[in-house]
Order: C-alpha cells, then sequence, then structure tokens
C-alpha cells in the first residue's frame, strides 16, 4: 500500500519534478483501503493462523499509513524508507517492494491496490508478479478463495471476465469489492501494540545505487500546471429558458 | 529507420480503434509494424486494415498457446519480438491489459516504462496529463527500450497504404507463465451507441438523476453521443460500472462533454477534465463541476435535459 497526496489538497511537483510530499498532507492511498480490506476478509474467512502484513515504502510520514491498515485489523506493519528511494520510478518501486514481501518471509497471497491515487501507474502489481515469479489476477470487482484456489471477477474493457489461480500470487483489488472498514476505538488501541519494523535499503540487500530519481529508467522533462479554465457562461433555468440556451451554445459551437 | 511495434488491441480480430491511433503515433517515431496476437484464420483480415493505417510489417503471433491466459504469455511473446527486432520504442493501448503487459515487459526488458501518454513525438517524448488533469508532464524513457502505454483519442488514425508484409511470428512460451487461466469470458453487450471512450460527444448522469437516465439517454441520442455515469450512480445499481467515468472508470477525452446531476468530485473530474467542451446542468448553483464549464445551466435535469432534447431534434428537422 502506498502513502500518497490528499487528492483532494492542491497537488504539486518540487523544482527537481518530483512530487512534493512534504507541502501537502499525505494518507492512506484510498485505493489501497480496499486492497487492505480484501486482506482482512480474506484472513476472516481462512481462519486464525492466517496473518496480514500491510508493507508500504515511503519516506518518515508514510508510516500514518501503514499504522491506519494495523488500526483496520492487519496483524503487522512493515515500513520501507530509505532517503535514497526518493524519486524512484514504478520499475525500482517494484524491485524494493519484491525484496520487501521476500524478506516479510513466504506469503500466499499479495494483495494491491488496482492503482495509487497519484501516479496511478497500475502496474506495481504486474511487476511485482514478474519479479516474483508469480501469477497475477488483477482488477478484481468480485474476489472468491478457496483453499489455495482463488478466483476473481472483473471488468475489462471489452469483456467482464472471470480469472483464476493458485496460490502464491498477486492480487489487486478495485473499489467495486465493497468499501473498506473505518477502525474502531478498540482497533486504534488494539495497533498500538502491534509489530512494526522499519527496513532500509541494507536490511534487504538493495544496492541504493539501484533506485532512486538519478538511476530511474524514466526522466521527466517539465511539469506545467494547466492553465485555469476561464470561467464559462452559466444560466439558471426560468420557464424553460435553461434548454433553449443550452440548444443555442450547443448549435453555436456546432454540436448539432 | 528503426521498426516500432504496436501492439494490435483487437476483439477476436476486430481491430479497435486506439492501435489505428498508435499506427498514426508509431510512424512519427520509424517504421510501424504491429504485433497481431490472435487467430491465424483472422490474420489476413486484420493484416489488410493494418495497412491500410500505415503498418509496414504485421507480426503475426497465432494465439492457440496464449489464449485463455490473462497477459504474462504476451509478456514473453512480445520480449521474444523485441529480442528479434530491436525497435525504436514499443507502444501498447492504455487498458488494464495493456498496461499489465507493460509491466511485465518492462521488467523483461531492463526497460523504463511510461504509462497513460496522451502525446508522443519524436524522441520519444511523451506527454502525460497527471493529477486529475491538473499538471501536464513530459517525459522520456532514458534506459532500454522505450514501452509507452498511450491513452485513446492520443492520435488521429491516418489512412495511409504501408506494405503490410505480413511474417509469422512462433513465440515460445514458458509453463511458467500459464499460470493465471481467464475461466469465463462475456464480452459486453453492444449498446448501439458509441463507445465511451471513443466517442466525440459524451453525456453522462449522476446521483442526481434519482436513478432515471431517459432524459441523459434521450439527449444522447439527439447528440449520437454515448452515455456515460458517475459512481455514485453506478453505485447506486443504476448503470453497469462500464459506464463510469472517473478515476476508477473510463477516461474520455471528447470533444463535449455534457455532465447532469454530477456534483463534480476530484474522482470524476480525473476521467473527464481533458474534454474540450464541457456542459453542465445541476440544480445547484455552487456545485463545484460549475468551475469547469464552458457553459452551465443551474436547473432541474429533468425539464432542462427534455426540453433541450426536443429543440435539438426539431432543429435537426
Ligand atoms: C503523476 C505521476 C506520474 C508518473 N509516471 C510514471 C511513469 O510513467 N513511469 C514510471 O516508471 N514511474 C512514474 N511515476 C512514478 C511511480 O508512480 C512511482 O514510482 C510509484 O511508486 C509506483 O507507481 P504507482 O504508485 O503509480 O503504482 P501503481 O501501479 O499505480 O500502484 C498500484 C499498487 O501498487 C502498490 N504500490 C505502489 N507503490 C507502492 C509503494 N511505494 N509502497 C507500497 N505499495 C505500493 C499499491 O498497492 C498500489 O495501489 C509517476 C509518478 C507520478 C506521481
Ligand atoms: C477511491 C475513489 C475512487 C472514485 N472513483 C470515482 C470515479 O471513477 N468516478 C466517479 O464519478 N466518482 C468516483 N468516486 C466518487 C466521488 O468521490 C463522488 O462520490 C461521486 O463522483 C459523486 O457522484 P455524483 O456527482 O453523481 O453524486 P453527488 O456528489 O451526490 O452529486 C449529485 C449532484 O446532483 C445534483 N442534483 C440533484 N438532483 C438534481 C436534479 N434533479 N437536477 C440537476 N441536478 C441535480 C446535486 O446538486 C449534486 O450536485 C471515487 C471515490 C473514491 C474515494
Amino acid at each position: 500500500m502506498k502513502y500518497v497526496p490528499d487528492a483532494t489538497a492542491d497537488r504539486q511537483f518540487e523544482s527537481d519534478n518530483t512530487v512534493d510530499r512534504v507541502g501537502v498532507d499525505g494518507l492512506l492511498s484510498e485505493l489501497d483501503e480496499y486492497a487492505v480490506e480484501q486482506a482482512l476478509q480474506i484472513k476472516e474467512k481462512a481462519g486464525d493462523d492466517t496473518e496480514v502484513t500491510a508493507v508500504c515504502i515511503g519516506p518518515e510520514k508514510a508510516l500514518d499509513a501503514v499504522r491506519k491498515a494495523l488500526q483496520m485489523g492487519a496483524d503487522k506493519g512493515i515500513h520501507v524508507s530509505d532517503e535514497a528511494i526518493a524519486g524512484s520510478d514504478a520499475i525500482a518501486t517494484s524491485l524494493v517492494l519484491a525484496k520487501a514481501v521476500e524478506k516479510a518471509g513466504p506469503a500466499d497471497l499479495i494483495v494491491c491496490g488496482m492503482a495509487s491515487t497519484d501516479g496511478g501507474m497500475s502496474v506495481v502489481p504486474a511487476m511485482l508478479a514478474e519479479r516474483l515469479g508469480l501469477p497475477q489476477v488483477t482488477f478484481a470487482s468480485v474476489i472468491e478463495t478457496q483453499g489455495d484456489q482463488v478466483r476473481i471477477k472483473r471488468d475489462g474493457d471489452t469483456a467482464t471476465e472471470v480469472i483464476g489461480g493458485t496460490m502464491p500470487l498477486v492480487l489487486s483489488v478495485t473499489d467495486q469489492t465493497g468499501e473498506a472498514r473505518y477502525p474502531s476505538f478498540k482497533g486504534i488501541m488494539a495497533a498500538k501494540k502491534k509489530p512494526l519494523e522499519t527496513w532500509s535499503l541494507a536490511d534487504l540487500g538493495v544496492d541504493a545505487g539501484d533506485v532512486g530519481l538519478s538511476v530511474a529508467w524514466t526522466e521527466v522533462e517539465e511539469t506545467t500546471a494547466r492553465p485555469p479554465r476561464t470561467a464559462g457562461e452559466i444560466v439558471t433555468d426560468e420557464d424553460g429558458s435553461g434548454a433553449t440556451a443550452l440548444t443555442e451554445f450547443l448549435a453555436a459551437k456546432k454540436f448539432i | 529507420m528503426s521498426e516500432v511495434l504496436v501492439l494490435v488491441d483487437h476483439v477476436d480480430g476486430a481491430v479497435r480503434k486506439p492501435t489505428l491511433e498508435l499506427l498514426a503515433i508509431a510512424k512519427r517515431l520509424g517504421e510501424p509494424s504491429a504485433v497481431f496476437i490472435g487467430d491465424a484464420g483472422k490474420t489476413a483480415e486484420v493484416a489488410e486494415k493494418l495497412k491500410a493505417y500505415g503498418a509496414e510489417k504485421i507480426y503475426a503471433v497465432e494465439d492457440s498457446q496464449i489464449k485463455g491466459y490473462l497477459v504474462a504469455p504476451k509478456a514473453e511473446a512480445l520480449q521474444q519480438l523485441v529480442a528479434k527486432t530491436s525497435p525504436a520504442a514499443v507502444l501498447i493501448v492504455s487498458s488494464y491489459e495493456g498496461k499489465e503487459i507493460a509491466g511485465r515487459l518492462a521488467i523483461k526488458l531492463e526497460s523504463g516504462l511510461i504509462t497513460d501518454a496522451v502525446d508522443v513525438q519524436e524522441g520519444p517524448v511523451t506527454t502525460q496529463s497527471v493529477f486529475a488533469g491538473n499538471f501536464t508532464v513530459t517525459a522520456k524513457v532514458t534506459k532500454g527500450t522505450p514501452i509507452i502505454t498511450v491513452k485513446p483519442n492520443a492520435a488521429t488514425p491516418e489512412e495511409s497504404a504501408g506494405a503490410g508484409t505480413v511474417e509469422e511470428f512462433t513465440a515460445e512460451i514458458s509453463d511458467a507463465a500459464k499460470t493465471a487461466q481467464i475461466v469465463a469470458s462475456q464480452p459486453r453487450k453492444a449498446t448501439g451507441r458509441p463507445e465511451l471512450t471513443e466517442a466525440a460527444i459524451v453525456v453522462s448522469g449522476g446521483r442526481g438523476t434519482g436513478g432515471n437516465f431517459e432524459p441523459i439517454e434521450g439527449l444522447a441520442d439527439a447528440l449520437g453521443a454515448a452515455v456515460g455515469a458517475s459512481r455514485a450512480a453506478v453505485d447506486s445499481g443504476w448503470m453497469p460500472h462500464s459506464f463510469q467515468v472517473g478515476q476508477t472508470g473510463k477516461t474520455v477525452s471528447p470533444q463535449l462533454y455534457v455532465a447532469n446531476g454530477i456534483s463534480g468530485a476530484i474522482q470524476h473530474r480525473a476521467g473527464m477534465q481533458t474534454s474540450k467542451t464541457i456542459v453542465a446542468v445541476n440544480k445547484d448553483d455552487e456545485a463545484p463541476i460549475f468551475e469547469l464549464v464552458d457553459f452551465g445551466v443551474v436547473g432541474d435535469l429533468h425539464t432542462v435535459l427534455p426540453a433541450a432534447t426536443e429543440e435539438i431534434n426539431k432543429r435537426k428537422g
């Protein structure tokens, strides 16, 4: 799960074209809340010896995202943080995540969100699957597990599909999977006692020279704020005047 | 000149429009080569279409070993084609499937990946529209073969005949790639209206419809438009998810977007903010959607839309 700048705030870039992660409040990417929720539901169905570990790569403040997952009900938290990771692209992010997943121990399921709400690439789950040599079942709107079998429904561009795979695998979930729970007071108190580790690149055996802005395989050349839209014409409907004005506008713009 | 590989997006051999847009982009970067992974029986028909839109070469990868599995085998096939052709770039449509193939391919090729480009120029230099359309970013790949996924409507298809030489390519697919299976697939029902992401005009409805989409559909049909919906309308079960516009739905970039009974939340804006002309009908004169519009009507969509539809139909005669 990812810690991202709040989408409803005024998001900006730094002068080096990286995302401003200091000036804007961050939070657990909303789409990753759905991933945490599904992981918890799968755990609840599977029984007591199943554990959910929340993993997040990000700056110090990203700990908040890990804490939120623990409050929701995850059993363990892992925060991967290292100055050298700043400015990483998806390739490097997936490398660090893959190493963290390996170090965290053998997992049956790696559950991700369908996309982050900042970069929004939707490729990290597939990259992770590729790096770990695992199957991926992605963009789930409905999830069913039975023993080591996972079946999901997903809404593709041209068809609705059922995809199946055998654990271990990488799963990504959409916001169609159902609302995520809010942390309860009990959950918030319990979270304080749960194990939470912070790992550096050295802990993961990742070379600092393989991650970060300077070695990214993509380079942002320029970021430009969209010019503000010039205020349009707004009319108030009275006795059908709205429909006439709308029709006139559409005709003037040659849409009719 | 180097080849540029374009992965063909198709449904059973029917080439989808975004692929033709990629061919137009490929021409700016090198020699367009299309990669058709599909039924060998369809190759001739597909090749004819791709040739008409500028494909110099068409690599036909027979899909008997690939069909029925998720993206990993397609990524393997592409990897082998890249090894054979050393292309200047690989272009893929920004669909769920396209992005996943691109993600796996990037790791296999140790190449940088840029997703959701809305323009690609010589270099290749890409343009992305990020943060719900509030920023425009130009970027390039600095390592390996540039892999770029491109959103629909990023270019206009260009009819111009390429050589269209068909070359069969046999990909070696590993067992490891055949681990996620497509158990069932239900093609989307045709609505008789233009496809949402390809339409020149989109008319959308939100919670303000109260579940009655007739005024939306009436206006859409008068304008020859596609119908869209907000997540609130989809979550209420009024419209299928495939109609949803926004961050977790479709991104649309039409000439005209008409939002009705939609407040304009950031996640909705993320999917429509780059529309050329934006019109809204909303009861609440303080709805945030009005910040974006070229033209807005403060009023009840249930009266404004049917009346406007009638006037439009009259004008059309
Ligand atoms: C506006 C913008 C555009 C960008 N464009 C590109 C680009 O074209 N190419 C490129 O290589 N990089 C790009 N990046 C950088 C890229 O977004 C980051 O490298 C990012 O950490 C990985 O991509 P993502 O979060 O977009 O992943 P997504 O694939 O959208 O994320 C999917 C899921 O992966 C998991 N995940 C992702 N990141 C983390 C994390 N740090 N910790 C834990 N889990 C995580 C989450 O579950 C998330 O929901 C861009 C960044 C921004 C802000
Ligand atoms: C992670 C995440 C992802 C999301 N993804 C999406 C997405 O992809 N797409 C999306 O749309 N939303 C998405 N949302 C939801 C988004 O935040 C809003 O909740 C949603 O867009 C609201 O839909 P709405 O505008 O139809 O409803 P509301 O916000 O309830 O607005 C209804 C509007 O209708 C007006 N109205 C009511 N009656 C009438 C009438 N008779 N005539 C005219 N106007 C009337 C009201 O004044 C109001 O402005 C997402 C949210 C999250 C957290």
